[in-house]
Order: structure tokens, then sequence, then C-alpha cells
């Protein structure tokens, strides 16, 4: 054995190895050392006398029942790791890595102060050993190091939640991105001492990205990419683990009336989700998984890898709900989509359904035709509503004034100075002009084609050349310009509109 | 615990299992087909300290062409009573020892003759390879061994194989263990490094007796350094990871449904 003492490697290298394979958390965090058991804990008088219960798993989209009781108990979790082939698109299967033999893994719920008596038990099948990283524990590696299990073994710890909040799980061996590409993640919900606020409907969506040999829907069993993982380039980004998962009688369902509370996590390994329901307003948002909501109304809530959300909401007009993560090539091409479907009554004034349709041409109408009639006579009420409504009114003359400036500042500035001033006997000034404030029809023509020749302008001449800008600024930009200079340095004017200056260039001469 | 303590107790053990009984005679021209010349090479460790040497190198040595089969290992415990799954010192196997087998001495419909036996512990893969007058393979060994392609020594950028191996790691265990026989011969024609069985090495896991935690936490920036200085090359390999991680995730009396061992020998 000439080689052998050569590769006996030192204790350090040991150490460094099995704190690498637990990466990447106890690679930050390596200061708890190999997996030597170190039997019970030894639980004090006070911890030892609380209750013992059961921990409720669910498989998603449920939720295990809230947890009615006001004190703390020793709650004992029993999950077992498990690989298995399933379906990841209708022909397509693949071996996920399973907590409990669903993606996302169980649920777990538990109570803030709650002692849990953990055991992880890694199937006598499987092929790779497991551990777990539960962001509800405080300790090095969240129990990765803790519950590092070959396969047909079985690892037990303690740890107790001291952080209310919706926490991930996730497995933490080495190559931590194929095991949780491959599925093992989940949610653990330590609820706040004094509970959530009560809903009608809870349900468990977790969305994951997955790397497979084969392009999407590519029929057969496929395989773990890994360049395609190295490079974030994922095949499949899915809810709950397929294609599908959460869609026709598989979709979620709630009645008018009733308040929906979704506990939405993000399993990576590697896309934040931009977590969406089309044609829904989460009420409230737990953002981070948190527990304050910490914004009320939103439309959609970012979803970091890792990390999770809770959001409710009413639901008020019955109909299908679509989840998506609003990057929507992962919606339309990747399978991010799942379904809520809410029965009950229609209430038309909060949402009417499609009212009339009717053909439109726009501004393809025939002249003359009922159409453009019909066209004209909208923007003339249109226009008048406007007019009629002085906030409106306020706002558009705002709103144009400033396109005006910028014209001015492009296109007028240099003879007419930016304060309006002019160049006495050079350039006539703007501000306060008796010329221009005259005649607006006058003023629109000069934009447009120009002017030369003696002037008088407030008692004093000028010679000179202005060149025509008809070419340059369109009609709207003609009215914004003439409106800016007519409301600009002391002037007062009603401001111009395009089919004014449309008007003007129309005229012969 | 220092080095030399450790490579005591190391001996303790393999002598404990050495003194039980003499070797299962084999010829030695059987040898000659049932055996592979490995050249002396290096061999890179996926995870090292920094004050580890980057390369590790490695002598000629003879490895079994295919893992150990059911019908050998039958042999062995035939021979060994104390090796029987019936028998077996719970210090030196686990519950699930030899479980797929009808019976002490009969394979049973699970167990086909020549696939690879699995479900057997290191010391009992130990007991075993001793037992033919052999040993078995260290890590830098076993990995130079498999680092090979199908038809080129480096098979680093081997596709077929690379497929092979991953299309291997996505399907769950079977039931019933292929035979030996399908697995493709690589680069020094031995069989079934990839994509069979997993295998037990000699030094499968340092960690075994590496003292208390506490005593390793002054290694931590050992261990972020040398994470840091391991090339970008060796993070992508996932089955080397997976490989890292099963055995430092195993201890010597473990037994799993995907776990064989072969044998080596040094050169005469």
């Amino acid at each position: 054995m000439k080689t052998h003492p050569r590769h006996l490697l030192p204790a350090a290298s040991a150490a460094l190895v099995l704190a690498a394979v637990l990466c990447p958390t106890a690679l930050l965090r390596a200061s708890e050392g190999p997996t030597e058991a170190k039997g019970p804990v030894l639980l004090p008088p006070a911890v030892a006398a609380l209750p013992v219960e059961q921990a409720i798993l669910t498989a998603p989209p449920h939720v295990p029942p809230s947890i009615k009781r006001k004190h703390a108990a020793r709650v004992v979790v029993n999950l077992e790791v498990r690989e298995v082939v399933m379906k990841i698109a209708d022909n397509s299967e693949y071996t996920f890595w399973t907590y409990g033999g669903t993606v996302p893994g169980s649920f777990i719920r538990i109570r803030e102060g709650d002692v849990v008596e953990f055991h992880l038990n890694n199937h006598p099948s499987s092929k790779v050993p497991h551990n777990i990283d539960l962001h509800a524990v405080t300790g090095p590696g969240g129990g990765a190091a803790s519950t590092f299990t070959a396969p047909g073994h079985s690892s037990q710890f303690t740890f107790r939640a001291l952080n209310a909040g919706l926490y991930v799980y996730h497995c933490a061996t080495a190559p931590v991105p194929m095991h949780i590409g491959n599925g093992m993640y989940g949610l653990i919900l330590v609820e706040p001492k004094d509970g959530l606020p009560p809903v009608d409907k809870e349900f468990y969506v977790m969305q994951g990205d997955f790397y497979t040999t084969g392009g999407y829907g590519e029929p057969g069993l496929q395989s773990f990419d890994t360049p395609k993982s190295i490079d974030e380039r994922p095949t499949y980004v899915l809810f709950n683990g397929a294609v599908g998962s959460l869609v026709g009688d598989k979709a979620l369902t709630a009645r008018v009336g009733e308040t929906v509370r979704l506990y939405v996590g993000n399993g990576g390994p590697n896309l934040v989700s931009s977590f969406h329901v089309i044609g829904e307003i989460f009420d409230k948002v737990w953002t981070e998984g948190g527990t304050r909501f910490a914004q009320e109304n939103v439309q959609t809530t970012l979803i970091p890898a890792g990390g999770s959300a809770i959001v409710d909401f009413r639901v008020d007009v019955p109909g299908t709900y679509v989840l998506v993560d609003h990057s929507l090539s992962r919606a339309f091409n990747k399978g991010a989509l799942g379904m809520l479907k809410a029965t009950g009554a229609e209430d038309r004034v909060i949402y009417s359904g499609k009212e009339i349709d009717a053909v439109y041409f726009g501004a393809q109408a025939e002249e003359g035709s009922e159409a453009a009639r019909r066209e004209a006579e909208l923007k003339a009420k249109i226009d008048a509503e406007m007019r009629a409504n002085p906030a409106i009114a306020d706002l558009t003359l705002g709103v144009q004034l400033q396109r005006g400036k910028q014209v001015y500042m492009q296109t007028c500035f240099a003879c007419h100075l930016p304060d309006g001033k002019g160049i006495p006997a050079v350039f006539p000034p703007l501000a306060g002009s008796d010329y221009l404030l005259a005649d607006r029809e006058r003023a629109i023509r000069t934009v447009i084609k120009g002017l030369s020749g003696p002037i008088t302008v407030n008692g004093a001449t000028y010679n000179n050349v202005m060149t025509p800008l008809g070419d340059v600024l369109n009609d709207q930009q003609v009215a914004d310009v003439l409106t800016y200079v007519y409301n600009s340095w002391g002037n007062k004017g009603d401001a111009f509109t395009a089919d004014q200056v449309k008007a003007v260039r129309s005229q012969r001469n | 615990m220092n080095r030399a303590v450790r490579l005591r107790r190391l001996l303790a053990a393999s002598a404990l299992l050495t003194v039980l009984g003499p070797a299962v005679g084999r010829g030695a021209d059987a040898a000659e087909f049932s055996t592979a010349l490995i050249p002396a090479g290096t061999y890179t460790p996926l995870l090292r300290s920094v004050k580890d040497a980057p390369a590790v190198s490695v002598a000629a040595f003879r490895l079994d062409v295919r893992p150990v089969t059911n019908a050998e290992f039958l042999e062995f415990v035939r021979a060994h009573p104390k090796w029987r799954r019936s028998q077996v010192s719970p210090l030196f196997a686990d519950a699930h020892y030899l479980s797929h087998w009808a019976g002490d001495l009969e394979l049973g419909p699970r167990a086909l003759p020549d696939a690879p036996v699995v479900r057997v512990s290191w010391f009992a893969a130990r007991a075993y390879a001793a037992a033919q007058g052999k040993r078995l393979p260290s890590t830098a060994e076993w990995e130079l061994a498999a680092a090979a392609g199908y038809t080129r020594p480096d098979g680093r950028n081997d596709e077929a194989l690379n497929r092979d191996l991953y299309a291997w790691i996505a399907r769950p265990t079977p039931e019933i263990v292929p035979s030996v026989s399908g697995a493709k011969p690589n680069f020094h024609g031995v069989r079934g490094l990839h994509g069979l069985v997993w295998e037990w090495v000699e030094d499968f896991n340092t960690a075994m007796v590496t003292g208390e935690s506490r005593g390793d936490a002054g290694l931590d920036r050992d261990l972020f350094c040398g994470a840091a200085a391991a090339g970008a090359k060796e993070t992508n390999d996932y089955a080397a990871y997976m490989r890292v991680a099963l055995r430092s995730s195993l201890k010597a009396v473990n037994t799993t449904s995907s776990l064989g061992f072969r044998c080596a020998q040094d050169l005469p």
C-alpha cells in the first residue's frame, strides 16, 4: 500500500470537505463540525413539561389548519426525503428529489416559541445524501450539518422557533443548485404568538426553476442539465413543481366574498419571482415573509430566491384569476402559471364584463362615414369635458408648457434668448411683445412660414429674417411652443391647439 | 487528533478484519483479465485547504475492471460466516446489510448474480478485498481511474460519458441493480465507474477519525480560502461534488441500495 498514507487527508481537510459539502450556508458559517451525533438535548424542566404534539404536514397547495393553542409546545416533525419520478409537463418526466414526495415539500406549521424535534429521514432507495437548512432555525447552517443524512438513515435535531415568519427550507448538500433544482424546498410557517388575521381560505404556492437536458415539453425522462443551471437558463419555471399543477380541476378555488391568503415561496435555485395574480390586487402583503404586513394594495410582489411572501385578497368578482411570474416569458414559455377560480354572483358595477363590441376605424375611418362621424363626436365630447374640467385643463396646459419649453430651448432661444427679451435692434423680444400678442394667427404663421422685412415691436424697428420652422416642427410642437411663449415672462394667453396650427398651415399663402 | 493516531486506528481496524480468514484463492491469469493497469498520474482534489497540495501524484496500480458482484460476495460470505447477514456484528454493518438478498447464502430474485453487490459496509468491503489479497482503492486512485473518458484518458469533455453519467443520476435507484455486463468500458478498460453504482474507497471519509467539532472551528478561514482557490472547472463538476457529498455522509458501518465497491492492487 505504497500510495496509501498519502491519501489520508489531514483532519483540516476532512472538516473542510464536510463543510463545503453543506454549502453555501455552511461555507459561510462552518463552525458546526462533522455529523457526529451528540445525543439528545437535555431539555430544562419547563421545556420538557410542554405538551408534545405531532406536526400536521400537508402537500401543496394545502396548508395545515391555523394553530389555536395560546402556549408553546414541543412539536415533532417527521419529514421523509424521497427521490421520485413525476411528471414535469404533459409527456415529460423528471426525477424530483422531494421532502415528503411533493414539490414543493410538505408545508410545516408551528408557533413562535415552539421547541421542534426534527427528524429527517432519507429513504433507503435514495441515491445521494440529503440534509435540510430551515431558514426558521437560528444556528449554524439552519440545521444543515446536523441533518446531513446518508441514504437509508435518519437524523434528529432540536431547535426553538425564536422568530415568527414564513420561511423557506431547502436541501444544502453539494451541489446545492442541483438539489434545489431537483425540487428540494418547501415552506415552514412560524405563526406569531398572536396569530395571523383570520381568512376564509389558505393556499400554498411555491415557485422554482428547473433545468432539463431536453427543451420545454420534450417527452421522456429528462436529466438535470448542469451547464443550463450554472448559466441560469431554466427550461421550466413552475409553480408547485409541474406545468399545469394549478390549472383546470387542480386550480385553487374560492367563492366571491371570501378572503384568500396565499403563502408564496420561491425555492429558486436562481430566479427572483415577480409574483402577480392577474385581475386581483393584494389587499395586504407581508413582504419577504416577515411578520408585519408592510404594504396594502399591491399589484406585483417581488419574492427572492430562498424567500417568501404572504398575500391576502378578498375575492369580489367571479371568474378565473391567473397566477404568474410577471417576468412573462416564464409564464408564457416556461410554465409559471396557475389559476384561482372564483364562483359566486356577479357584481357588474365592480366589473361589468364586455359591454359593447363595435367596429373601430381610428384615423382610417372614411371621411363622411358613420364611423368618422362617431369618432368626431366622441373627440368633441372629450375636448368639451376636458375644457369644462379645470383640473384637467390645468394639467393639460402644464404638460403643454413643459413640452413647449423644450421646443423653445432647442429652436428659439438662440435668437430670442432664454428670457424672451431678444437682442435690441437685432432680434425682437417675445416677452411683453405687442406685435406677438396682437395677432395669434399671425404668430402661428410666423413660426411656420418665417418672416422677413421690417416690423415694429414695442415702438422699435427690426429688419431681419426669421427662418420658417414649418418643416422642423409638427403642428403639436408649434402649438406647444406658442403656448409656452404666450404664457411666459409675464405674457398671458390661451393655449394653442394643433388644430389651430393645422388650419393656418393649410392656408394658401 | 494527529495523523499518527488516526493512522493507528485505521490500521487497527484493518488488522481486525484481516485475521478473519485466509484469502480465497484466484488464479494469476484470472487477475490479468479481471483487472486493468491504471498508469501513474495526478489527481486534483475537488476540495482542499490552502495548506494541501493542489495535486496528488498517484503511483500506477491495478484496478478491478468491474465492481464486485453478488455471486463473488456470496462466495466470500460462504467462506467467512462472520460476514453473513444474520451473523455480522452491528459494529461492522448496519441493519440494511445485504437486505436485498433472499437469505444468508441465497441471492434470490432481487440480487442478480452478475450485478454489483450493494448494501455492503466499508468494513465488509475491506474484509472482502483483504481476503482476495487486495485492498480498496484510495479516493485519489479511484478518481484517477474514473477521470478517463470512453475513448480518451481525460474524460472531462467526453460528452457521451457525461450524458450517461447524468442520465444515471437522473434516474432513481432501480429495485434490482442491473448486471455489470451492461456497463461500457472506459479508456482503461474499466467498467461501471460511472453510471452503475457508487463505490466505497479506502479513505472515503476522513471525518470519521476527526475530533470533536470545536477543534475544527479554527479551520474556517482555510476552508473559505480553499474553496475560493478551487478553479471554476472544479465547481462545474456536479457529479464529483455528489461523490464527495456521498462519501462524507457515510460512516464505515453504513450500507445503501446503490453503494458497492471494487478492489485495487499495488503493482508487484
